[in-house]
């Protein structure tokens, strides 16, 4: 904690004694006394202690409110009131010998740790009750070999699976990838790369059917689609829903992600006479490569799991169909809800083991998202910064050659080994040009060749 | 010397033409696609919803139960629910979120912070139907002797009490505590506290170094830093945040549908057993529905559409004004 109040009292040197302000007599400068090593860790001693000694005593305290003084029951009760009770006594023994600043300060570093905490802990709770009860099921290979077409509601674990819907879940996000990542990225590139009022008017549209309602994109497609066009429930009208609903998530990401492309490289490019589309070709999308992908992998995850438009539009089934055309497709988080709804045990543990199967597939998509994404663009992993370098040594190579009139072979794909023996006797750019003699075409001069080469 | 070419002005024109020209065009069609795909969505939700409340009249509004065949249908109890569960959402989100955000960006050691961002960032990627079942089967049972609790000690505030319930009879049963809004809405606020964390994480920690080291600099202690440089410059990120995850909470569907046992009235005792929203009604009426019934759930939705549409515009506006720092002022 950094808190003047407490400095030590070794600090405070005495005051110099000065006789006169006109006499430039040197202060005696007092006998250097051995400073006190100040002590800068974050963490003090009474701090813990007095933690520590309030838990107990809010532990002890509940147990006796619980036990004797009041009619009280429940577990998360007892955790809620001891946690109260050391909120207070936390309060009152800091108080003893804190001022009110501090006091403050600690107990809401006190409150603000355990919300955190809480949070937390709640969203374990939340993955590790799924898949714990989810386990089951998953220990079973036919789980993931067949469908639950001859399985029925009192069969054990070890009959039926989701097969059907893995499979239509994949089929389903792929359709609707296929829709909306070419249509997502060109309309973020739209925003970007062409200002003007009508892009604008564009980004207020997507950004306001970013708040559509998944249910109410699931009912537009059922209403549309199944009702009115009277096409049957299929995969592909799934499709269509999660669609309508990601593709807002997309643009608006990947058009964030196209906004911080710095505006210096787009400008060299066009300096060096690029045109729109190759300086969005070879300079905004590179860039912003990892970025884009973080946007899609995340958009893909909240696809995959969203259950209510495929709820109205694809129709649960039993049965493996891998065609997205006709008849009815159902997906994981379908699966899931449809699993539940039914009274029987092993049904809802099959539920369990279909939700834990949806949650391994998005955080694998997550995991994904952060092994690619994460960077801002422009920033490089090791093997494109690595790659990077081979290519402008490369340039500066066959620059060099031009400069001293030796032919290169045109497009300056040689060898690799060649290259790497060659550079490091290419010092900067600061000396004077001396290339190896390693190298024996280059000293088997064409002079015509370099003729054309050098401007 | 030669004679000096005396420098005409280039000529610079604005015309595009070639692959460029082309790319404008495919990008601007891009754009326009996707306006006429959203503009398809909006007018069909318009056309179809008007269509239903111009059927039911002004009752549209206060007509609590849900009978389009018959003519008798509104949305009272199902908005009304909507909000009741938004609400305790919201209630509970709140201080969980900013704890947490405050927590990331000014407690947690270095290393720490980078595992609970993603942590975090994961969990508003998990699907809702699982936050779903975790409420049904392992929050609803925990709890209900939290409510009870509740009900017994503070059912003299209106919104606690329980019709049904009395608290001396030592063999009341505690089943009309279950599927309750209460749960509903805890359960709808695990699921928006990441995504509103994270906002107000973001605008946290944008506050400026310099204004936090010249308080701390001055004695501040750090809650005296948060509470003079963090929290003022982050306002609008908790307000904007809290907003955006009011709106995704309004338009949750399937862990509310699973939790709640609908009912149509307007029923504001949240610990009790009964719930409903604009969006579990779509869930449970859209199957075996006439294509009146559809019209008058496109009505319910166009109204859930349009309220998350104001609070989401809302919302971004305010973030968007934070992040220009001029909350800071």
């Amino acid at each position: 904690m950094t808190d003047v109040l407490e400095r030590p009292a070794a600090i405070a040197q005495p005051e110099p004694s000065v006789k006169s302000m006109r006499t430039w007599t040197t202060p005696v400068t007092p006998a250097p006394q051995a400073e006190a090593r100040r002590n800068t860790a974050t963490i003090r001693t009474v701090d813990v202690i007095r933690l520590l000694g309030c838990g107990a005593a809010a532990i002890g305290l509940t147990s006796w409110l619980f036990f004797f003084a009041l009619p009280l029951r429940g577990e998360l009760g007892f955790i809620l009131t001891s946690y109260l009770v050391f909120l207070v006594l936390f309060t009152i023994l800091t108080a003893f010998d804190e001022d009110r600043p501090t006091v403050r300060d600690r107990v809401m570093a006190v409150v603000m740790h355990s919300l955190a905490f809480l949070l937390v802990l709640a969203l374990a709770s939340v993955v590790i009750y799924t898949v714990g009860r989810g386990i089951e099921p998953l220990q079973n290979l036919n789980f993931f070999t067949e469908d639950m077409s001859l399985a029925g509601p009192l069969d054990p674990l070890t009959a039926g699976g989701v097969l059907h819907a893995i499979a239509g879940t994949l089929i389903q996000i792929s359709i609707a990838l296929a829709i909306s990542i070419p249509l997502g990225l060109l309309t973020a590139i739209f925003l970007t790369e062409f200002p003007s009022p009508y892009a604008r008017f564009v980004r207020t549209v997507v950004e306001a059917m970013t708040a559509l309602p998944s249910i109410v994109a699931g009912l537009f497609i059922y209403a549309t689609v199944i009702v009115f066009l009277g096409f049957e429930r299929s995969g592909f009208a799934a499709s269509l829903a999660i669609t309508v609903m990601m593709l807002p998530i997309i643009i608006r990401s990947a058009d964030v992600v196209l906004r911080l492309v710095p505006g210096n490289l787009k400008e060299a490019a066009r300096a060096l006479g690029a045109s729109t589309w190759r300086t969005v070709w070879t300079v905004t999308l590179p860039t912003a490569r990892s970025g884009l992908t973080t946007s899609i992998i995340l958009g893909t995850a909240r696809g995959i799991g969203e259950t209510s438009p495929v709820l109205l539009t694809a129709g649960a089934t039993t049965f493996l169909n891998l065609n997205p055309f006709s008849g009815p497709m159902t997906s994981l988080p379908l699966t899931t809800f449809t699993f539940i709804k039914s009274p029987e045990e092993t049904m809802i543990a099959r539920g369990f083991g279909t939700a834990a199967v949806l949650m391994v597939i998005v955080l694998l998509l997550f995991a994904l998202a952060r092994a690619i994404g994460g960077r801002g663009p422009g920033q490089l992993s090791r093997r494109q910064q690595r790659s990077r370098e081979r290519q402008s040594r490369d340039d500066d190579y066959r620059s060099r050659a031009r400069e001293l009139g030796v032919a290169t072979d045109g497009r300056g794909a040689r060898p690799r080994v060649r290259r790497l023996k060659a550079l490091p006797s290419l010092p900067g750019r600061s000396t004077p040009p001396s290339l190896p003699a390693a190298p024996i075409e280059l000293s088997a001069t064409d002079a015509s060749a370099s003729q054309e080469d050098t401007p | 010397m030669a004679d000096v070419k005396v420098d005409t002005p280039r000529v610079l024109s604005k015309r595009v033409d070639g692959p460029d020209g082309i790319f404008r065009f495919v990008a601007h069609s891009g754009g326009t696609i996707v306006v006429a795909v959203m503009s398809l969505v909006g007018v069909f939700l318009l056309v179809q919803g008007l269509t239903a409340i111009q059927a039911a009249g002004p009752e549209f509004a206060t007509t609590q139960s849900w009978d389009p065949n018959s003519g008798n249908f509104g949305i009272a109890a199902v908005l009304a629910g909507t909000f009741f569960i938004a609400v305790t959402a919201i209630a509970v989100a709140l201080p969980l979120s900013l704890g947490t955000a405050l927590y990331i960006s000014e407690y947690a050691p270095p290393k720490l912070k980078a595992a609970l961002i993603s942590i975090v960032d994961l969990m508003a990627a998990i699907p809702s139907v699982v936050y779903g079942l975790w409420g049904f089967f392992f929050l609803s049972p925990n709890i209900l002797s939290v409510s009870q609790w509740i009900s017994t000690y503070f059912g003299w505030i209106p919104i606690f009490s329980v019709e049904g319930f009395d608290a001396t009879d030592p063999l009341a049963t505690p089943t009309v505590f279950a599927a309750s809004t209460f749960i509903a809405g805890i359960v709808v606020a695990l699921m928006v506290a990441p995504i509103t964390s994270s906002i107000m994480r973001e605008v946290f920690t944008q506050a400026p170094l310099g204004e936090r080291e010249g308080a701390l600099a001055l004695g501040a202690t750090r809650w005296g830093m948060i509470s003079s440089v963090v929290l003022p410059f982050g306002r609008g990120g908790i307000i904007g945040g809290t907003m955006l995850g009011l709106g995704r909470s309004l338009g949750e569907t399937i862990a509310v549908f699973i939790i709640i046992s609908p009912v149509f009235v307007i029923q504001p005792r949240i610990l009790e057993k009964g719930a409903n929203s604009i969006s579990a009604l779509i869930a449970l009426r859209y199957n075996e529905a006439s294509v009146f019934e559809i019209s008058a759930l496109m009505a319910a939705g166009l109204t859930l559409f349009l309220i998350t549409l104001v609070i989401n515009f809302l919302a971004s506006m305010i973030i968007a004004r934070s992040r220009s720092g001029s909350a800071s002022d």
